[in-house]
């Protein structure tokens, strides 16, 4: 047996050497790191390219080690599907929070994904606006308290929280399109299977991709980083139920 | 090359792909449809990329990230559509992107109406977007001078890194005049070798393209680099045409694009009443020929001058900046997309100098 040490775990080449500002109990850093686990083991580090959103991931730029851009406010599908237009050769990448894509670029996301363009979204739903401090976001709960709903999300008011991975899976156009969550291990454990998936299957020129990733914001939900992971399963999980919505390697209808 | 006879809205679409564009996004809108039209068609055949987008939200944020991997990208479109296009305007030249847009302009506000105007000169040259930027802006007066002008606005757009737009009104788009393009055209340029574009992390640090400067002294640090270079295009890049201009001139006119086409008609007939009148037209409207203005306004022949446009007023705020007064600015204009008269423009000329039919 030989005596020298092996590694066996270290941080992904795809991420920068690095602190976040992400708050404690956030699950931003977990998602960052399946997503550089995921470049590295394709091997496409060197040839792809992140969108970066408004929002809490604003900064995303300063975490991953591959070229980047900063969209505007929800327009991040836009700017990938011309970056993508133009080079098909490299694989691109959105990063995005749930007021950036199911809000104010509803618009960009539903037609990048009647496209079929071919480069990969990771949705990350926190039911919050995280980074203007605890508004209510389209994804909030209904009686979920915010910032702008002191009384809880009334949907009588505001209607009932958009469920992103079925709304698009509704399209005809052939997409990947799946929800995960990464708040206890065995989540994040299936979640990097499901993230790498997407991402093979924009190398190999398949189709648009999405995956969406239940997230925490202890912060803004007003609790400690371990009642925030339990309420990932009993409140959201319940209305976001896990899964693969739609898979061209297993279709078509 | 032997002249054609073409539609303005094709013209500019051949002259982008002699430019060595070979990627457009856009959405259709009256009066520049033809050029998406066109493309439709006419890209396949030299390999170009045309997504027809799903708003021109979407065609603006479109360009950012076409114009990111360092390949030259350009849309066209009109006023209602320009307007949308102003976020991504504010972003592009934050991030120092070169881009070239064209807008057909017609009537507004709102909805407005789909015929000829100039009412956006404030939108393009004073900017509508949010923050410390400009858009070199130019203004054709001809379909030929569309062709060369588009051709130029890539070369402007990536030696400043930043958005050209070359605005026209609906005749520019609508016309067929003759127009030759270069014997050869340039072939698309290859992002490679780029040292801003995004090429991939290999064997380099990242790059990012952004706006965002979270930390005051780097914001403001890229907005004194931006200044810098609208300083550059107001050294290097002015252009101006001026017509008729002589000592016997009582009036001096200062319009431009197919306006300054009319105005030069007036001239031509006021002459041989006796009647001597020059013309400024300014080609680049952002950086404008301030100093060749207010030289020319200085002359002692010159007892006024008239400033004439396709809108209620909007040049002229520039034409009276730069003149500092010097001399009387009178203004004749129609607005709505009713295009001045010859006579319309004669009559004004004549009571500006007290003359009699």
């Amino acid at each position: 047996m030989s005596t020298e040490a092996t590694t066996i775990f270290k941080r992904p080449e795809a991420l920068q050497e690095v602190i976040t500002h992400y708050c404690p109990g956030c699950t931003h850093g977990v998602i960052h790191r399946l997503v550089a686990e995921s470049l590295d083991e394709l091997g496409v580090r060197e040839r792809t390219v992140g969108v970066a959103p408004v929002g809490c991931s604003v900064l995303a730029y300063n975490y991953f080690n591959v070229d980047f851009m900063e969209a505007a406010h929800g327009r991040a599908p836009a700017l990938a599907t011309g970056f993508k237009r133009c080079r098909p050769d490299m694989i691109v990448f959105t990063y995005q929070g749930d007021g950036d894509l199911a809000s104010i670029g509803m618009g960009e996301i539903v037609h990048a994904a009647n496209r079929g363009e071919k480069f990969t979204t990771i949705f990350v739903n926190n039911a919050i606006y995280g980074m203007t401090g605890g508004q209510m976001a389209p994804t909030t709960m209904p009686g979920q308290k915010t910032t702008t709903t002191p009384a809880g999300r009334d949907v009588e008011q505001f209607g009932y929280p958009i469920r992103m991975a079925e709304l698009l899976s509704s399209l005809r156009t052939p997409a990947f399109i799946a929800r995960v969550a990464v708040h206890t291990p065995m989540h994040a454990i299936n979640a990097k299977k499901v993230i790498k998936k997407a991402f093979r299957l924009q190398k190999e020129h398949k189709c648009f991709s999405l995956v969406e990733v239940l997230s925490t914001c202890p912060t803004n939900w007003g609790m400690n980083p371990f009642d925030a992971t339990k309420w990932v399963t009993s409140d959201m999980q319940p209305y976001y139920p896990l899964g693969i919505y739609k898979d061209p390697e297993r279709e078509e209808t | 090359m032997a002249k054609k006879l073409m539609k303005g809205n094709e013209a500019i679409a051949e002259a982008a792909i002699a430019a060595g564009c070979r990627n457009y996004f856009a959405y259709p809108i009256t009066p520049q449809s033809e050029v998406a039209e066109y493309l439709s068609w006419r890209f396949p055949e030299v390999g170009g990329v045309f997504v027809q987008a799903e708003s021109e939200v979407a065609v603006g944020n479109m360009l950012f990230g076409a114009a990111s991997t360092g390949k030259r990208v350009f849309t066209t479109s009109s006023s209602p559509g320009i307007s949308l296009m102003q976020e991504a305007l504010s972003y592009m030249a934050g991030a120092h992107l070169p881009v070239v847009l064209v807008n057909i302009m017609r009537g507004g506000p709102g909805l407005g109406g789909i015929l000829p105007s100039q009412a956006d000169y404030f939108q393009s040259v004073k900017t509508g977007g949010h923050g410390d930027y400009h858009l070199m802006v130019l203004a054709p007066s001809t379909v030929q001078e569309a062709v060369d002008l588009m051709i130029l606005a890539f070369d402007l757009a990536e030696k400043y890194r930043n958005p050209v737009m070359m605005i026209g009104d609906g005749m520019i788009g609508q016309m067929m005049e003759a127009v030759e393009f270069p014997e050869k055209y340039s072939e698309p340029v290859s992002p490679e070798g780029s040292d801003w574009a995004l090429t991939g992390a290999k064997g380099r640090k990242p790059r990012i393209v952004r706006s965002l400067f979270l930390d005051p002294e780097k914001l403001e640090e890229n907005s004194l680099a931006l200044a810098e270079k609208y300083k550059k295009m107001r050294e290097d890049e002015v252009r101006h045409e001026l017509y008729k201009v002589s000592d016997k001139n009582r009036v001096l006119m200062v319009a431009y694009g197919t306006m300054a086409r009319i105005c030069q008609t007036a001239i031509d007939e006021l002459e041989t009443e006796g009647i001597s009148v020059g013309l400024l037209r300014p080609i680049t409207l952002f950086p404008y020929p301030g100093k060749e203005l207010y030289a020319e306004a200085a002359k002692p022949n010159i007892e006024a001058l008239l400033d004439v446009e396709m809108s209620v007023g909007q040049m002229i705020e520039d034409v009276e900046r730069f003149t500092k007064g010097i001399k009387p600015v009178e203004f004749y204009g129609r607005t709505g997309g009713i295009v001045p008269t010859p006579n319309e423009i004669k009559d004004k000329i004549r009571e500006m100098l007290n003359i009699k039919k």
